[in-house]
């Protein structure tokens, strides 16, 4: 009987001290959490997406709270978010820049070639690492959907070999605009529809050659467009999103078909 | 000083704790997909087992080698493990914060982790002094480390594989790959003989 009693009672100390130890370090080592950061942070969508700059929401909701940091950084909450802080923190709300992601390449499947059989890991980065890629269009999408695996918000997909980028699901934290080895995925404002849906600085008859859809820089769009808002530079159209008032004019007249309405 | 190398060799090549003592093999298959997590759960393993180590040490010999309690050195040693790495966590938390986000969910996962406290027994089983357990506990988690950075580019390579039937996809591919890697560690054992001797 004895061991059994002796057993259980030096159990029970070691537990009992180390309970205490545990209590007081908690008690003299407790951090004082703000009110203000534990209210902001819920108001804070918790993806840890960084499209305010700082490293999550944890750390961007400190820096509000603190008044470092704008309450209208956060790009996937959107207005209502920017409200929120605003209301938790009794400030005035500010306008929040909604912003999308648009991919600047209309070079589906079939569209050009494939400069070689590419075997490697199948990722855009690796696959960019070996000559700019395996189109001939050294501009192109890769398809291998680095910009998906990137998005947290499931709103990326490849459809024929290009990005596509769902304008319901996504929330303009510019991720994947980040992670593009072609740099072809840029941010507009929300409200923008129509969009170059090219990215060559070929010269025209070159583009030609490379692929069906490429912008040749023929001016057409430049001449048509009333607001001033499309300007060909360096062979590559592009529309001042500031200045667009989504008419659809230039649509129209582009010979190759890559300026888009997107929804 | 001889010594000592030999400890820390052993204990990280020879003697590997995931790979030849098939210790830790919930960490090793659940966190070796992303080398950074590895990594951190890497650190944080050697971390909590340096710490424990030196905690549990003292008290095998004073307490229960004294009184002849050496038969309840599993469930004493559980208890202060878990304790001490809440008590980590609260201290870093309040002193390193930077330190604390670092390690973030992995400190309180190894709490409990079969490693840790394999090599606290392991130290008394093999009864070192106090400074060749310390090594064996840094050993331990550098070979901890090795194994889980070696295995988390294994993994990497065999994600990105379509050679693989369809049937052996995801964890019996991992298992059979982990028993690979495995058995080449095997092909360690004699070095420290070869090495120091």
């Amino acid at each position: 009987m004895t061991p059994i009693i002796i057993a259980v009672v030096t159990v029970a100390a070691i537990g009992l001290i180390a309970g205490i130890i545990l209590t007081l370090a908690s008690h003299f080592m407790a951090i004082k959490v703000d009110e203000k950061v534990v209210k902001v942070r819920e108001c804070l969508p918790g993806a840890n997406c960084g499209a305010c700059g700082y490293a999550g929401c944890d750390e961007y909701a400190e820096k509000v709270a603190g008044g470092f940091a704008k309450t209208t950084l956060c790009v996937p909450g959107g207005q209502k978010c920017a409200a929120d802080i605003a209301e938790a923190l009794g400030v005035e709300a500010g306008e929040v820049k909604e912003l999308r992601g648009m991919v600047r390449c209309c070079g589906t499947t079939g569209k050009d070639s494939m400069v070689y059989d590419y075997q490697g890991v199948k990722t855009c980065a690796a696959c960019h690492s070996f000559y700019q890629g395996r189109r001939s269009c050294s501009y192109g999408c890769l398809g291998y959907g680095d910009c998906v695996s990137v998005c947290k918000f499931n709103a990326i997909s490849i459809e024929n070999g290009v990005a596509k980028i769902d304008p319901d699901l996504c929330t303009g934290c510019g991720a994947c605009a980040k992670i593009c080895p072609k740099h072809l995925i840029y941010m507009i404002p929300k409200k923008s529809h129509i969009c170059v849906a090219c990215s060559s600085h070929n010269k025209g008859a070159q583009t030609r050659k490379l692929c069906t859809s490429g912008c040749i820089g023929c001016m057409k769009c430049q001449k048509t467009c009333k607001h001033g808002a499309i300007s060909v530079d360096q062979n590559l159209a592009v529309v001042d999103p500031s200045l667009c008032v989504n008419c659809g004019e230039c649509v129209e007249v582009c010979p190759v078909g890559c300026i888009k309405i997107f929804a | 000083m001889k010594e000592m190398m030999i400890i820390l060799v052993g204990s990280i090549l020879v003697n590997n704790f995931v790979l030849s003592k098939f210790m830790g093999i919930c960490p090793f298959l659940g966190v070796s997909k992303k080398l950074d997590s590895a990594v951190g759960m890497s650190v944080a393993v050697t971390f909590v087992m340096a710490m424990a180590t030196a905690v549990t040490y003292p008290i095998q010999r004073g307490i229960l080698d004294r009184f002849n309690m050496g038969y309840l050195q599993t469930i004493v040693f559980i208890l202060v493990i878990a304790a001490l790495v809440q008590l980590v966590e609260i201290v870093l938390k309040k002193y390193i914060p930077p330190l604390y986000r670092s390690l973030g969910i992995y400190l309180p996962l190894i709490t409990t982790n079969c490693a840790v406290l394999g090599v606290t027994i392991l130290n008394i089983d093999e009864e070192y002094t106090f400074l060749q357990s310390m090594v064996n506990a840094l050993g331990a988690g550098l070979g901890f480390m090795l194994a889980m950075v070696l295995f988390c580019g294994v993994r990497s390579r065999m994600d990105e594989s379509k050679n693989i039937p369809e049937h052996f996809r995801g964890l019996p591919i991992t298992l059979i790959a982990a028993s690979i890697v495995s058995v080449a560690f095997m092909g360690f054992s004699g070095v420290v003989e070869g090495l120091f001797h």
